[in-house]
Order: structure tokens, then C-alpha cells, then sequence
């Protein structure tokens, strides 16, 4: 071994987007075959990225795929722009893509990475969202073996799934599934629709923006294309319900902070919940939030 | 009230990037900082097992992933992974032959005597493992004096080169099924992803980069009882590779350099043979980038045992290759297990939902129960 060796100056530089130009291109065809088959977990080689697997890779690999210097990208992570990951994944995304503009605006960003959360204004067709993926299989929860799963999916059996639900409602009269609810997607393949609550899976169905799904670890691709079907696996007689923010009086919690009432909220225990009564409640989407604040502030100055 | 989620991330992150400098750098004044060439040559079985399990070859660059993330190698070969994610594969290698490696170690169990001889070269295997005190306070003088005083009184001529392979005596005496020689195309882990069933080749590039201790734990099932593979170490070697790659201009193989590593072959007892011909010994491969005898040894032995699950069926989880390969690889495990101690609290809010909802239905059918009970 050459003892003298020392490391070359160029060593650490990257390029444009982190990634190598064929593994962009190898995944800029998997999200076509994602895009032509709808729901369908296309798999691919995908690579390691510097940061965790779990982290947000599968989707940080779209991103970065996709992303030009003319986009305008926003990260956000349990629908905050300033949770330490969607930080984390901003910083890298801005250090290896210069000229990418970032935003925390919703209808300002071209490209939305998130985690755990679709946000509440609705998307545009110019707008590209995607999702970070951490089990892209609903069949996972009924059969271990991705060799079986393929062939399930394949014959589009999901009766296994059924089944599950059925003996939810048997047992515990209420399907207990609270997130990544299986969705059956263009009417065949059913998807995990990543781990967002189930009051964002009706942000799915006919979603006018391009809704790519991407898990790093289980190196999978998919796709809920513009204006396709998705729809939440239920039976006839069980509708599908979404999360429950009624109080005891049977009034919709509002948030704490802007006060509306048709947004997903995050439960806040407060210094004093020995009782379990210091709780407040605030909108999980953060820009949503700021938004109301804003539109309900130029209403008052309007009124003024 | 006050409680905000995580606000102020970026600030957070930074002040923990800080926290570790510190920490790297809490010998003070003190300190001398760790030159990678130390680390490399020092801890080369700690530089070796990153460089396996990291997929690179590049020791510098190991070493320095090392001292970056402190030792820990679980991240110093995810550094070394994600690396290797920026630069584009250039060509595929032809096969390369191990026969040719020049050896620093070579062992066989399975004969007395192998042509060529037991060469056993570096190893712990046959020391005490006794705190040698005197390494404490080690002495720069005495550290050089021992380096210029190996093999100093051997003639190079005296010293062997290559050697020729066990298991060629083996297979020439009929014990060991013959070399399938059609030329196959081996399968790239970094460029498919693994769809099952996957050929042996994806399974052994899988393990090739596995961790370490992952491999050996489900290796060390099947010896235990939970599999059948009962190997014998036909031959273990480690040595330098000589890399041969075509010529960018006439196409000729030409050595672009050498590589270190480990290479381990198991014989396993004879089964029936379903196609016709005699029943002979069966065979288990594992080879890995460094000098890492243990992993090597338990990708034989998993090799072994995947074949016959491929081939029959698991009956063991050792046997099935989505169970092993897919359980195996210290960057995806590592991240996943680290990925729990990011917020999840929109998912637990749906989970509380759930629990909240069927707990008021469960209150409201016992109540239901008791009203009618009396009647």
C-alpha cells in the first residue's frame, strides 16, 4: 500500500443534485413506469444518501431526480417546514442543487418533499408532491414475504386485507388501522399510501397534482398520477372515517392559534396536564396555519 | 401552553454538530488529532471491516470516515456508502482470479498438509487474549524498532508468492461438483434492486457487503441447530487481489491495481444428488474487500445454506433468502432502527384516535351488558 497516498482535492465535490447522472436517469424512468402503471411499487436500485435510511431517502432520491434549477422546492416533516428533519433535508437539498429556490409556501413550491403529512390546500397541477415512504407494501401486515406480496398484488388479492378489517370491526367494532391505510388506487394495485393520517387519504383521489411515492430502504417507486382514483379500502356498510376532533360537547376543536376548524391538529400537553386537562390544539400544517393567521389579519384590517 | 414542536430546528442541528466536534476534540490540548494513515495502518481490521461493509474499496477514504463519525462503524460505512452514490459505474469487472492473490494468510481444515502448506500469517486465533500492558505506554522508539525488524533476516526469493487452490485438489479427485463455466452475467446489487427469487450472484453480493455482525448472527443459527450445514473451512485466505481491468485502449487485461481481501470456501457434507452422477460434497463462498475472517466464514456458510433453501425450500430462516438478504445490510438496518427517534407524532395522534374511539365503544357495550343484565 502507497503510504504517501493522500486524498485528491476533488474528492469531496458533488455535483448538481448529489446524485450521479445515471441513477437520476434510472430513476426518472422508474417514475414513468410508476406514472404508467398506477399504484404498482416499482422497484429500483436506489442509493445510499448521506443521510439515514428511514430518514426520507426514497423520497430525497425523487426529489433530486426531478428537481431543475428553476423549481421551487418546500420540505416539510409532520406538516412543519422547521422539524428538525424537514431542516436537515432543505439544507442538503439547497447545498447540492444552487439556483433551487426553497420556500415554506405551499402554493409557491414546484416540488413538496413531506413526511407523514399531505398539506391542506389543496395542490395544483404544476405541483409535484412527494411522499417519503417507509413500508411501501400494505400487504405487509398479512403476509411477511415480498415473493408472495408481488403475486397478491399481482392477482389483485387483497382478500387477506379484507379479512384484517373485518376482524377489527369483530373485535373492537372500529377498523383500528390509524395510519398508512390501504387505498386502492385506479381500481387495481392497493397501495400503503405512506404513513399520513387517515385525514389526508381523500387528498388522494383526483389530486390534480402528481403524487410520487419513493422508499429508499425497500427501494420502491410508485405513483398516484393526476386525477386518478383512490380510494380507501372499506366495506359497503363501514365507511371509511377519518381522525375524530370533536370535544366532549361534540364541538370541532379548533386551533389554538388561528383558530380554524377543517385542518388536522396536533394535541399539545401542556406543563400542567397532571389531570390531563392542559391540552391545546393546534394546526399540524404549518403554513396553513400562518395562512389563516394572515387572511383572518387582512380581514380585520379590511373591516377596520 | 409554550410548548411548540421542535421549533427552531437548523439551530438545534448545529448545536449538535458542535456538541460532537466537542466531544471529538475533549482530549484538550493534549490531544494530537488521528492521521488517517494511523488509522488505516493501526486499525486496519477496524478499516477493513468499513471497507467491506461500506461496498468501496478505498482504505483513505475509510479511514477518514472513521475518524469523522468517532469510531462508530456502522456510520463510517454508511459515509462510505453514500459516497459511492455520487460516482457513476464505469464498466462492469471481468471475472477476477484469487488463485493469482498474493497471500498474506492461508489456512486449511480440512487436510494436514495442502500444496503450497498452511501458511497461517497474521492472526489472533493461537494468542492469549492477555492485556499486554507493555502497548500502554507504548514508546515511539519501540513502536518503529518492532516495524523495521519483520522478516528481516528472510530472503525475498524465500517468500511465497501465490498459491495454488484447495478445492482444485478436491474437484480433480471427483469430490466436488464440476465448475459451471457458462459464462453468466453477474448480478449488480447497486444497479437492480433485489426481486425474488434472486440468482446466487445477487445473494453474494449482498452479503459481501453486509454487516458484519448481522451475517454472523444468522450464520451462527444455522451451526447451531436451526440448519444442517455442517462446513469444514476447505481453505481461508487473505491476500491482495490483483485487480485486472481492460485497457480503455486496446481492450487488453491489464492490473489496475490490487485490492485486500478475505476469501473463505466451505465444504459441506454430500446430499443426494437429484440429476444423475455421483453425490459429491457440496460448496459454500464467501469473499469481502479487507482482511474480515469471521464475515467471510459466516458467508460461506450462509451461501451453503441459501443454495439448498433456493432449491428446496427454507426450512430454517438461515435458508431463506428474503429472510437473510434482506436483514443483513448495516446501512438500511442501522437507519431504520435510528429513523424511531424522529417526530412521529402525527402518526400517534391517529393511533390515539383508534385507541380512544374503540375504548368508548368497548365503555359503551359494556354499559349496554350491564343495563341488561338485571332483566
Amino acid at each position: 500500500m502507497n503510504s504517501e497516498y493522500e486524498l485528491p482535492q476533488d474528492e469531496a465535490a458533488y455535483s448538481f443534485g448529489f446524485l450521479d447522472e445515471y441513477a437520476k436517469r434510472e430513476i426518472r424512468r422508474c417514475v414513468l413506469k410508476a406514472i404508467s402503471i398506477p399504484g404498482y411499487q416499482t422497484p429500483y436500485a436506489s442509493r445510499e444518501m448521506p443521510m439515514g435510511r428511514g430518514f426520507g431517502t426514497g423520497g430525497l432520491q425523487l426529489t433530486l431526480a426531478l428537481i431543475g434549477p428553476a423549481d421551487t422546492v418546500k420540505v416539510i416533516d409532520q406538516g412543519a417546514d422547521d422539524s428538525v428533519n424537514a431542516v436537515s433535508l432543505r439544507k442538503f437539498i439547497e447545498q447540492t442543487c444552487p439556483s433551487v429556490d426553497s420556500t415554506e409556501r405551499t402554493a409557491e413550491a414546484t416540488l413538496i418533499q413531506s413526511r407523514h403529512r399531505i398539506p391542506e390546500l389543496p395542490l395544483e397541477e404544476a405541483q409535484v408532491l412527494v411522499l417519503q415512504v417507509p413500508y411501501p407494501d400494505a400487504l405487509v401486515v398479512v403476509e411477511p414475504s415480498e415473493a408472495r406480496r408481488k403475486i397478491m398484488h399481482g392477482e389483485g388479492d387483497y382478500s387477506r386485507l379484507l379479512t384484517k378489517l373485518y376482524e377489527d370491526i369483530v373485535q373492537f367494532k372500529e377498523i383500528t388501522i390509524s395510519h398508512r391505510y390501504p387505498t386502492r388506487i385506479n381500481g387495481h394495485y392497493v397501495i400503503d399510501p405512506s404513513p399520513i393520517p387517515r385525514y389526508d387519504v381523500p387528498q388522494l383521489h383526483h389530486s390534480k397534482a402528481l403524487v410520487l411515492l419513493g422508499a429508499g430502504r425497500e427501494k420502491k417507486i410508485y405513483a398516484v398520477p393526476p386525477y386518478c382514483n383512490a380510494e380507501p379500502l372499506v366495506f359497503d356498510d363501514v365507511p371509511f372515517r377519518t381522525e375524530d376532533f370533536t370535544d366532549a360537547k361534540g364541538q370541532r376543536r379548533a386551533c389554538h392559534r388561528c383558530g380554524a376548524t377543517n385542518s388536522f391538529l396536533d394535541e399539545i400537553i401542556g406543563d400542567d396536564d397532571a389531570q390531563g386537562l392542559d391540552k391545546t390544539w393546534q394546526c399540524s400544517d404549518a403554513d396553513f396555519c400562518r395562512g389563516q393567521r394572515e387572511s383572518s389579519r387582512v380581514m380585520a384590517a379590511q373591516l377596520a | 401552553m409554550g410548548y411548540v414542536a421542535i421549533r427552531g430546528g437548523g439551530r438545534a442541528i448545529e448545536g449538535s454538530h458542535a456538541a460532537v466536534e466537542n466531544l471529538r476534540t475533549a482530549e484538550g490540548e493534549s490531544g494530537t488529532p488521528l492521521s488517517l494513515a494511523s488509522i488505516e495502518h493501526q486499525l486496519r481490521l477496524l478499516t477493513s471491516r468499513i471497507l467491506s461493509e461500506g461496498g468501496l474499496y478505498h482504505p483513505r477514504l475509510a479511514a477518514l470516515a472513521l475518524k469523522q463519525m468517532q469510531g462508530d462503524t456502522l456510520e463510517a460505512a454508511f459515509a462510505l456508502r453514500a459516497y459511492r452514490s455520487t460516482k457513476p459505474r464505469l464498466l462492469e469487472t471481468p471475472l477476477q482470479d484469487t488463485s493469482k492473490m498474493r497471500l498474506i494468510r492461508r489456512i486449511s481444515s480440512a487436510f494436514k498438509e495442502i500444496p503450497g502448506g498452511q501458511m497461517l500469517g497474521p492472526t489472533f486465533d493461537y494468542a492469549l487474549r492477555l492485556m499486554r500492558l507493555d502497548l500502554a505506554n507504548e514508546s515511539p522508539e519501540a513502536f518503529r524498532k518492532v516495524a523495521g525488524s519483520f522478516l528481516q533476516n528472510a530472503a525475498v526469493e524465500d517468500l511465497p508468492d501465490s498459491f495454488p487452490k484447495v478445492l482444485d485438489a478436491l474437484r480433480n479427485e471427483g469430490l466436488l461438483p464440476p465448475l459451471n463455466t457458462t459464462a453468466r452475467q453477474a448480478f449488480d446489487i447497486t444497479r437492480e434492486p433485489l426481486v425474488f427469487p434472486v440468482p446466487r450472484s445477487a445473494a453474494l453480493a449482498t452479503m459481501a457487503r453486509a454487516e458484519t455482525g448481522s451475517l454472523l448472527a444468522i450464520a451462527y443459527s444455522n451451526m447451531r441447530g436451526y440448519g444442517d450445514v455442517h462446513p469444514t473451512i476447505a481453505e481461508l485466505r487473505v491476500g491482495y487481489l490483483p485487480v485486472m481491468l481492460p485497457h480503455p485502449v486496446t481492450g487488453e487485461l491489464t492490473e489496475a491495481g490490487e485490492v485486500l481481501m478475505t476469501e473463505c470456501e466451505v465444504v459441506a457434507m454430500y446430499e443426494g444428488n437429484a440429476n444423475d452422477g455421483p453425490p459429491v460434497f457440496t460448496l459454500g463462498y464467501g469473499a469481502c474487500f479487507g482482511h474480515n475472517e469471521v464475515k467471510a466464514i459466516s458467508m460461506a456458510i450462509l451461501d451453503r445454506a441459501l443454495q439448498k433453501g433456493m432449491r428446496d425450500g427454507p426450512a430454517n430462516p438461515s435458508e431463506d433468502p428474503e429472510f437473510v438478504l434482506l436483514h443483513v445490510d448495516g446501512v438500511d438496518s442501522m437507519g431504520f432502527a435510528s429513523h424511531y427517534k424522529m417526530p412521529h407524532y402525527v402518526t400517534f395522534q391517529s393511533d390515539m384516535d383508534r385507541l380512544r374511539t374503540t375504548q368508548k365503544k368497548n365503555l359503551a357495550s359494556q354499559t349496554t351488558t350491564a343495563t341488561r343484565a338485571p332483566a
